[in-house]
């Protein structure tokens, strides 16, 4: 019974891991870019929903308008700042690093900004679910209606976006410009406004993690940095170019996660995710999904 | 009035100059070979004919309008689709969806169906291999790929960026033999850049050989195969 707890207490928490590096490795295929902004972009959709759900005291409506928010704010983000970043810079090193130190200063911004909007007390972002675990038999397993309806919903968001990938023109433009962006310019497709739907993507992804996971928890301007680092080790198991890598991933990292803590203590609980990332880096260093090749940037 | 005309064109990577005033037209309907060897510019004056780089200097212009400071996106709208070096496909996807690429911007998707079929017709091996990856394809089927992909835009210009490099001999006659039959059914202008001139030359209108970025000689191919000067020196049989 404890093994089947823990893996259940596992698989909910790494449902939000794989939605938080879902949101990385949209990033990481469409533009090369490490997004830790990811973090602070989807507390402030995160925010936004806190500030519908005040108005209409209603979570479920609130979820659409924080996803919303997150990818218009994604989309904000690459349109008008990685862009010009990107125009501005040339070849080399520093072009590469660039964004990257952008998006960690962009993180710094947000959470300021947060703070001094909203304050950094904790704040309560219900969800009606209950949080009590279900009952079967007289045996209180530790998974209840709130940690169905988060594995459930991140479940859904990655069918849609994997369906999204495989079927549609868009998915289908979105792979072919973060392969190779220069043979997709050629065939037509405006690669720029892809990118930026790539980024929207993960926006979207990401508000649904916070969305998610708050409620289990509380509101503040920094609540989400801890998920940021699991969603990145996650992606990096994941390999960082794969979708259902960084599914697995986080996964993977949730479930062993709930083990170390159940079996081993809680005094390892950060380091946890170190050691099962350099674990699994140790077996595969390209990760669980990684390419086998380096690809050619643009 | 001619359909491409290209005139005091140069081109510069940072401080080289790789292609140094170069001019010449060509007519529509017409297959021109443009032939250098490695390092003449021939890439570099494609690139910049199809928007990828900025000229410095001089006009290039197709069917009256200029095609400087378009980017590729708008110019393949517009009826110019360029197929890069190197077999320019998509190796991470499969054979059906790097055809699809060159529709995918398209409205009218009853022809992009269309010009699909008639793709697979003309290459019969990218129709078995529809749901194989990029990956997986000979060096000739790749550049089978890459055409049929462009043909798919239903261009007006065709810019083929070597389609023979890296092929072997019988290969090579194979998709020249392919870009000969297509260009005069579908009244294509070709602009062809080659290495290979004795193949290039013997399905050109003309040619226009080039060296270290400057015009060295252009005219009717038979003209050009027949110079014997020119034969030596940049003809290279």
């Amino acid at each position: 019974m404890l093994f089947l707890d823990t893996l259940l207490i596992g698989l909910s928490s790494g449902a939000i891991y794989a939605l938080m590096a879902l949101a990385l490795v949209l990033v990481w295929r469409s533009t090369r870019v490490v997004n830790f902004a990811q973090a602070g972009q989807a507390i402030l959709s995160t925010y936004l929903g806190y500030e519908v759900m005040s108005v209409t005291h209603n979570y479920w409506v609130s979820i659409p308008f924080a996803i919303l928010g997150g990818a218009a704010i994604a989309a904000f983000v690459d349109a008008v700042i990685m862009r010009s970043l990107a125009k501005r810079s040339h070849k080399g090193s520093v072009s590469e690093i660039a964004p990257v130190i952008a998006t960690l200063g962009l993180l710094g911004l947000i959470r300021s900004l947060t703070g001094m909007i909203w304050g950094n007390a904790y704040l309560q972002y219900t969800s009606p679910l209950s949080s009590k675990g279900y009952t079967i038999g007289s045996h209180t397993i530790p998974f209840s209606p709130l940690n169905l309806v988060i594995v459930v919903g991140a479940l859904f968001v990655m069918g849609v976006f994997a369906a999204i990938f495989k079927f549609t023109n868009l998915g289908l433009a979105l792979r072919a410009a973060s392969f190779q962006p220069e043979i997709s310019r050629l065939a037509g497709i405006r690669v720029d406004r892809i990118r930026t739907v790539g980024w929207a993507f993960a926006g979207a992804a990401g508000a649904v993690a916070g969305a998610l996971v708050t409620p289990t928890t509380y509101l503040s301007p920094n609540s989400l940095d801890l998920l940021l680092v699991s969603g990145f080790v996650a992606a990096v198991i994941g390999g960082l170019d794969s979708l259902i890598g960084a599914v697995l991933g986080g996964l993977l990292l949730g479930v062993g996660f709930a083990f170390i803590l159940q079996y081993i203590g809680t005094s390892v609980t950060f380091s946890a995710a170190f050691i099962i990332l350099i674990l699994v880096l140790f077996v595969r260093p390209r990760g669980i999904l990684g390419s086998k090749v380096g690809r050619r940037d643009a | 009035m001619s359909a491409l005309v290209v005139s005091n064109l140069s081109i510069s990577h940072g401080a080289i100059s790789a292609v140094k005033d170069l001019s010449f037209t060509i007519e529509k309907g017409q297959l021109a070979a443009i032939i250098g060897s490695n390092g003449a510019g021939k890439t570099t004056l494609l690139r910049a004919l199809s928007g990828l780089i900025p000229a410095s200097h001089g006009t290039a212009t197709w069917q009256g309008k200029s095609l400087l400071g378009v980017k590729p996106e708008d110019l393949v709208r517009s009826g110019i689709v360029h197929v890069s070096e190197g077999k320019s496909v998509i190796p991470e996807l499969n054979v059906k969806e790097n055809l699809a690429l060159g529709g995918i911007w398209r409205k009218d998707k009853k022809d992009v169906a269309l010009a699909t079929e008639e793709v697979l017709e003309l290459f019969p091996r990218l129709r078995e291999r529809l749901q194989q990856s990029a990956d997986t394809l000979s060096g000739g089927e790749r550049q089978m790929l890459a055409i049929g992909r462009a043909l798919i835009a239903r261009p007006q210009l065709l810019l083929l960026d070597e389609p023979s490099l890296g092929l072997a001999p019988l290969i090579i006659e194979q998709i020249f033999e392919a870009i000969n039959k297509l260009r005069h059914r579908l009244d294509l202008t070709v602009l062809l850049v080659e290495q290979n001139a004795m193949s290039a030359l013997k399905i050109a209108d003309i040619g226009i050989i080039i060296n270290v970025g400057s015009l060295v000689a252009s005219g009717p191919s038979q003209e050009l195969l027949a110079d014997a000067n020119l034969r030596a020196a940049y003809l290279g049989y």
